[in-house]
């Protein structure tokens, strides 16, 4: 019996629905088709009138989410990919993530986006667009890194009371699996050592390596911990190169751990073009495996 | 509506003397349309005004000293300084604070409407007020398509004042008459005169009432000049003199007036007696208001988050 970060994430929200009468999720095909990658499937049948498709209207989805929340729900925004969510995008900046600051009333919302690439995927199907939602204030920025964070951290986007944007790296729906679902979990904003180390610190999130969980909030400490212990710092993520995740944790530990540092800082991104469709090009596009050693080694001779 | 029209002038007054911060939005020839929907409005609906709905928000609960003390930023009001003049409101009571995307209300006044259906509770409306050139952008279609296929309680309100800022209608839509659209989502459409107040109550009314009866969302579109500039800032020199002369031009207040008088419902005397007393309401506040302290930025605590410790930044 094996479990896999997709089926965690339609766990999670099979839970939250069963769980809390005010939670319902809406989103296009998530109702009886089950959602483009099956991550509400069955959910509307086990759930009569609380699973519902939505028109291909992300603004109105959106909007509809934070009204919904005002009056006391806790909707679960399924985007069928991140990229669309730019459509909703005025409703998530600047409606959910303005309306505690402005009124004192929360906005649980969570806004589930299916993001990063996939081979094939091409220049509307694989962005990762963490940053700009992470650069917004008023938001909660998650990127579970495994199936126990998937399910964990949804549970507790749905549970607090603030908009979570939820970010599900496609490459892990299948790829990831787990012996079962966890019961207890790291709280978010806390970012896990995936492997001691002593030579380098390698900073990642999502389908990267595993160690930022959420993006906003950033876990800092552990990682100024980490370099304190290593002095050298790779940050990796699949995003664009200008500005983001990677930028802001070199710009933390510049800023606060300058000291602490034996050599340059390292970024490693996507290039700085569309994600290419043939899988040559995407292979090439971003960080992997091989380039991502070759620069720790890189550093590592620095 | 005489109300909200003395209040609107006040912030004026007080915009000239450099008393308000940022900008000014009057109603002035919008108030028996805006007054329409407040009243017909209940306990429990939910509305969502944009810039010119003074009257509305007076109508559906809005106290001139929550306005005064947005308008003027006292950390008293709803929006504490945090946000100002025409972005107030109190969510919690259905009186949503729009911000400044036009259209982008619609979908959560739908929200409401939905979470209203989870919560069984019947009977109840959502109102959201636009104006001519909010139906040229998207979260206008969206949401009124929105609204159509979850068959929601929404009236959608167009104050069709011919000008967006300085856009005519010519430039903004090109179909025959906005409340056309209704047919294209597959709703109930009116239009109505929005110089006249009588026509505004009927029309608005039979609206709301239908749409709270269960036969799904209503948009209203009144035809309407803007007596004003789009904020204070704003002389409006590009109205042609020709339409300010026009019976679209009429100012619905004075009609108003005129009617009462015909009617005999009451005498010049009375309605003089109105206007002071509204004055006097308004500048007893405004004194208040301009005694309470100012927003103090050591005391803001800058969080953006319910959730205090995912804030960033914080020493």
């Amino acid at each position: 019996m094996s479990i896999t970060y997709l089926e965690a994430i339609r766990e999670a929200q099979a839970k939250a629905l069963r769980d809390d009468p005010r939670v319902f999720i809406y989103g296009q095909d998530v109702g009886a088709f089950g959602g483009a990658f099956k991550a509400t499937k069955n959910l509307a049948k086990e759930f009569p009138g609380r699973v519902l498709d939505a028109p291909i209207s992300e603004d109105a989805m959106v909007g509809a989410a934070v009204g919904a929340a005002i009056e006391g729900m806790r909707p679960i925004i399924e985007m069928q990919f991140a990229d669309f969510s730019t459509i909703g995008f005025n409703q998530i900046v600047n409606q959910a993530a303005t309306l505690f600051w402005r009124t004192q009333v929360s906005c649980p919302i969570v806004v589930r986006l299916p993001f990063g690439g996939t081979s094939g995927g091409g220049p509307f199907h694989s962005q990762s667009i963490e940053t700009i939602y992470a650069h917004y204030p008023g938001l909660v920025v998650m990127t579970p890194a495994t199936v126990e964070d998937a399910y964990a951290m949804l549970l507790e986007a749905v549970a607090i009371d603030d908009p979570v944007v939820f970010c599900e790296h496609k490459l892990l729906y299948y790829h990831l699996k787990a012996e079962k679902l966890p019961t207890e979990a790291l709280p978010v904003g806390k970012a896990r050592i995936a492997r001691e180390g002593r030579d380098l610190t390698i900073v990642a999130y999502s389908a990267m390596v595993h160690e930022a969980r959420s993006v906003k909030p950033l876990d800092t400490d552990t990682v100024m911990a980490s370099v304190a212990r290593t002095g050298r710092l790779l940050c990796v993520g699949e995003s664009w190169p200008w500005g983001g995740v990677t930028a802001e944790v070199i710009a933390r530990v510049a800023s606060e751990g300058f000291g602490l540092l034996d050599a340059p800082p390292m970024r490693l991104n996507a290039k700085d073009t569309p994600v290419p469709y043939h899988p040559n090009l995407w292979a090439a596009h971003r960080p992997t495996a091989r380039s991502i050693a070759a620069n720790a080694r890189k550093l590592l001779r620095s | 509506m005489l109300l909200a029209r003395l209040l609107d002038e006040k912030f004026a007054t007080l915009y000239r003397a450099g008393k308000i911060q940022g900008g000014v939005f009057l109603g002035r020839g919008q108030e028996a349309l805006s007054v329409s929907i407040g009243l017909a409005l209940h306990k429990g609906d939910v509305f969502a005004p944009l810039i010119r709905d003074a009257a509305g928000r007076l109508a559906f609960g809005e106290t001139v000293l929550d306005a005064v003390r947005t308008y003027l930023g006292s950390p008293l009001g709803p929006m504490r300084g945090r946000d100002g003049n025409v972005h107030r409101g109190k969510p919690r009571e259905g009186y949503l604070p729009m911000i400044s995307h036009l259209g982008a209300m619609v979908s959560v006044v739908n929200g409401a409407l939905l979470a209203h259906k989870f919560k069984k509770i019947s009977g109840t409306v959502g109102a959201a007020c636009l104006g001519d050139g909010a139906t040229s952008t998207g979260s206008f279609h969206e949401a009124l398509n929105q609204a159509a296929v979850e068959k929601l309680p929404l009236v959608l309100v167009v104050a069709n004042n011919q000008f967006a800022y300085s856009t005519p209608n010519a430039s903004q839509f090109a179909c025959a008459a906005l409340a056309d659209k209704a047919a294209g989502y597959g709703i109930a459409g009116h239009t109505v005169d929005g110089t006249d107040l009588s026509a505004c109550l009927e029309t608005v009314g039979k609206a709301v009432a239908d749409a709270r009866a269960g036969h799904g969302p209503q948009l209203i579109v009144a035809d309407l000049l803007r007596l004003c500039g789009h904020g204070e800032h704003d002389d409006a020199s590009y109205i042609p003199a020709a339409q300010k002369n026009s019976p679209q031009g009429r100012d619905c207040l004075k009609v108003a007036e005129e009617k009462i008088l015909r009617e005999q419902w009451a005498d010049k005397a009375v309605l003089e007696n109105w206007r002071a007393e509204a004055a006097r309401e308004i500048e007893t506040i405004v004194a208040q208001v301009q005694r309470e302290p100012a927003p103090d930025p050591y005391e803001e605590d800058w969080t953006a988050l319910s959730t205090k410790n995912f804030q960033e930044g914080l020493e």
